[in-house]
């Protein structure tokens, strides 16, 4: 006997005790299922897609990581040494630590950044849906154009950053030909690519804040930065939390900008994550190592992404 | 009524099979007459022989019209990556150029099948022999070349300098590289890449070894090693431009050539037929070498893919590209590369041709010539610790005897 969908089995089977003719429960059967078919129809554009483009792959991903493979002979089953390989290996170590750094230094900057062009850009300034277009321009450019201009303009003898900080008597880095220098080049790269995204996020919250606040805080005699400190900011928490959440997942698979402007170097001082991944699996033919690096790189997110989930009922708030 | 849904999925879910290809049916094996079309992805032609390539295409249709190739031509910097990819995936091309450094790898994974019926009295028995292995040839090798030194006359002329001779050795090239430099025009006396293909071979120059003889550790963490990564890197800044004025960025060099405002460029022959007449006047001369002559000699092969469903036609092709008189005849005339063939009589007009004029320095330098250190799968790796390292001795934040002992340690550990 089916049951599909049904949650009261005891009414069910009441019923059924009852009646031998099973007509009524098909008829409450049936548009149930008819019900789950539809919802499945229209689920299924975006439910394929997913199935096939990243739980199929997770889980492919998962068994290459119990093996060692160079992607083109015979697989060879290792269990989970390669697991045990990557987390005493130096190399996977290195570029974990790359992706933090980048991480610390990109968020501050491009939140702040954001965050001063929306409340500016949210005064009643001449220009301002031109503004707001342009800083929204790099958003939707391709990295890889971006990403080369800005090796231009980092360029280290004939850059014009370099060049401008000459003019105020500093002598500029070598950007990234310095080891020192080439994760900064590259969170500047992607605070300033980024920032119109950001933009965009917190000006749509400031635009959801009421007016009347800022008015009841003005005749309470509180000053600009009070405003903004007690009003401002707390009643951005919701959108502040959705670009941190973001931001750091998409930090820790930071990629194009890195292999496109350092490739990683110099001397593997830019090495990240997702870099990492793809050298091993394309330049080293070790595709059981690369998986499992991803497999490592998904939980570490999952589990950051966890515990902000659950820290944002401190301090984010949904009035 | 309600079994629209249920044909909606099922229509749906037949959609998903027809565009995921389940269920097709692979072509059997295709008979002589029957139309077939092979393709061949190579990096050789890339960066000026694209046409070359063409022509000898053209040629081998004309004589074989029931087989069309198809070209994918990718530079040599994508290339190892798209072949490692498209064999990953089952989808590479029937014919594709390997390199020999990586015929072991691709051998052992059976990503290439074993050729039967080749006719091996027109190919050059050393280099045919390369391509074996267990007494079965795998890759019909399709071209060799080497490295020489090019020079700009019209510099040596201007700094007062003798041109180069096939005695040199580091110290006469250091002294003309520093008279030629003049960084207030824009002159650099010397190029010659900071990477691992480089620093075997000037290793071997100065009476190095890179392997130990059983091949199980590294031999190049020795003074020699010192002194030819201090060579190589020491170069950087005085006489040669530093990475973050262009070095290794791809053409860098050979433009900076063909502007004139280079004196002297290490690199190898395939390049020798971008130059034409610009700079104006230059040569050829074998490198010079310290304590002994060392030149890298490259080779290519073409192979045939293990699951190519026309293997027969594929080998016609591998054969004709590799063998033919058109094939020649095309390298030769555009000095694209050299025919790997058994038959040396093609060689006769190239070297009558008169630019450069010193051609015959591209066979004296096969006299010594220092192999490519080959130690399997961790290949890449190895290339990749070795230019790393030399990298920091260029910019000076390492020594170059700190520098190679790291990398002598991490390469050890992939050996073991």
């Amino acid at each position: 006997m089916t049951t599909v969908g049904n949650s009261k089995p005891g009414i069910l089977s009441v019923t059924n005790a009852r009646k031998l003719n099973p007509a009524p429960i098909r008829r409450k059967a049936a548009p149930r299922l008819r019900y789950a078919l539809t919802v499945g129809l229209f689920l299924l554009p975006s439910a394929l897609p997913l199935l096939f483009f990243t739980i199929v792959p997770m889980v492919s991903a998962f068994w290459i990581s119990l093996n060692q493979w160079n992607l083109v002979g015979p697989m060879k089953w290792v269990g989970l040494d390669n697991y045990a390989r990557l987390v005493t290996d130096p190399g996977t170590q290195g570029a974990f630590l790359h992706t933090v750094y980048y991480i610390v230094g990109y968020l501050p900057l491009v939140y702040s950044g954001g965050l001063a062009i929306a409340l500016a850009l949210n005064t009643r300034i001449k220009g301002r849906s031109m503004l707001r277009g342009l800083y929204f321009l790099p958003v939707v450019t391709s990295w890889i154009v971006v990403a080369l201009v800005w090796r231009w303009l980092l360029n280290p003898s004939t850059g014009i950053v370099n060049w401008l900080l000459g003019l105020i008597g500093i002598a500029g880095p070598g950007w990234w030909t310095d080891p020192a220098w080439s994760m900064p080049a590259i969170i500047l790269a992607s605070a300033w690519k980024d920032l119109g995204f950001v933009m965009v996020i917190l000006l749509a919250g400031l635009q959801a804040i009421p007016e009347e606040l800022y008015e009841a805080a003005t005749v309470d005699g509180a000053g600009p930065w009070r405003r903004l400190f007690s009003i401002t900011l707390p009643m951005l928490s919701p959108s502040t939390f959705f670009v941190i959440v973001l931001s750091l997942i998409n930090g820790f698979q930071v990629f194009d900008q890195v292999y496109a402007m350092t490739g990683g170097g110099p001397n593997n001082s830019s090495q990240v994550v997702v870099q990492q991944i793809y050298d091993l699996t394309f330049r080293y033919g070790k595709a059981g190592e690369a998986s499992a690096l991803s497999w490592l790189l998904f939980l570490f997110i999952l589990v950051i992404t966890l515990i902000q989930v659950r820290g944002q009922k401190k301090w984010v708030n949904y009035a | 009524m309600n079994k629209k849904p249920l044909a909606a999925l099922g229509i749906a879910l037949a959609a998903i099979l027809a565009t995921t290809g389940c269920g097709s049916a692979g072509s059997p094996e295709a008979s002589s007459n029957e139309k077939v079309t092979i393709r061949y992805s190579n990096f050789t032609s890339n960066g000026g022989n694209e046409k070359n390539l063409d022509t000898i295409v053209q040629a081998f249709q004309k004589a074989n019209p029931n087989i069309t190739v198809q070209v994918t031509t990718l530079p040599y910097k994508d290339y190892a990556t798209a072949l490692q990819t498209d064999l990953a995936a089952g989808t590479q091309a029937d014919t594709f150029d390997i390199e020999y450094a990586n015929l072991r790898s691709y051998v052992s994974n059976g990503a290439v099948a074993p050729l039967e019926g080749v006719d091996s009295s027109k190919y050059k028995q050393s280099l045919l022999q390369s391509y074996q292995s267990d007494g079965k040839q795998y890759a019909l090798p399709s071209s060799f070349s080497d490295v020489v030194l090019y020079y700009n006359k019209a510099l040596f002329d201007a700094a007062k300098v003798a041109y180069p001779t096939s005695s040199w050795t580091w110290a006469d090239e250091t002294a003309a590289a520093k008279k030629i430099t003049d960084s207030a025009a824009g002159v650099f006396g010397d190029f010659q890449n900071v990477s691992f293909y480089e620093f075997y071979k000037a290793l071997a120059q100065t009476g190095g070894k890179f392997l130990n003889d059983d091949g199980k550790s590294v031999a190049f963490n020795s003074p020699q090693g010192i002194k030819a990564a201090e060579w190589l890197a020491g170069k950087s800044g005085t006489t040669m431009p530093t990475p973050a004025q262009g070095a290794g960025t791809p053409d860098f060099d050979t433009k900076l050539f063909k502007d004139g405002k280079l004196g002297m460029l290490h690199s190898g022959i395939w390049v020798a037929s971008s130059f034409a007449d610009s700079p104006k006047n230059w040569d050829i001369v074998v490198e010079p070498g310290d304590t002994q002559k060392a030149s890298a000699e490259f080779s290519n092969a073409i192979a045939i893919a293990a699951n190519s469903k026309n293997k027969a036609a594929a080998q016609k092709w591998a054969e004709y590209m590799t063998s033919s008189d058109v094939m020649a005849q095309t390298r030769i005339s555009a000095g694209w590369e050299l025919p790997a063939t058994s038959d040396e009589s093609f060689l006769k007009p190239y070297l009558a041709k008169d630019k450069p004029a010193n051609r015959k320095a591209i066979f004296d330098a096969l006299d010594h010539v220092a192999l490519t250190p080959v130690i399997g799968d961790n290949q890449q790796k190895m290339v990749d610790i070795i230019t790393n390292a030399l990298g920091e001795v260029e910019a000076k934040r390492s020594t170059a005897s700190d520098a190679l002992k790291g990398a002598a340690d991490q390469i050890n550990a992939l050996l073991k």
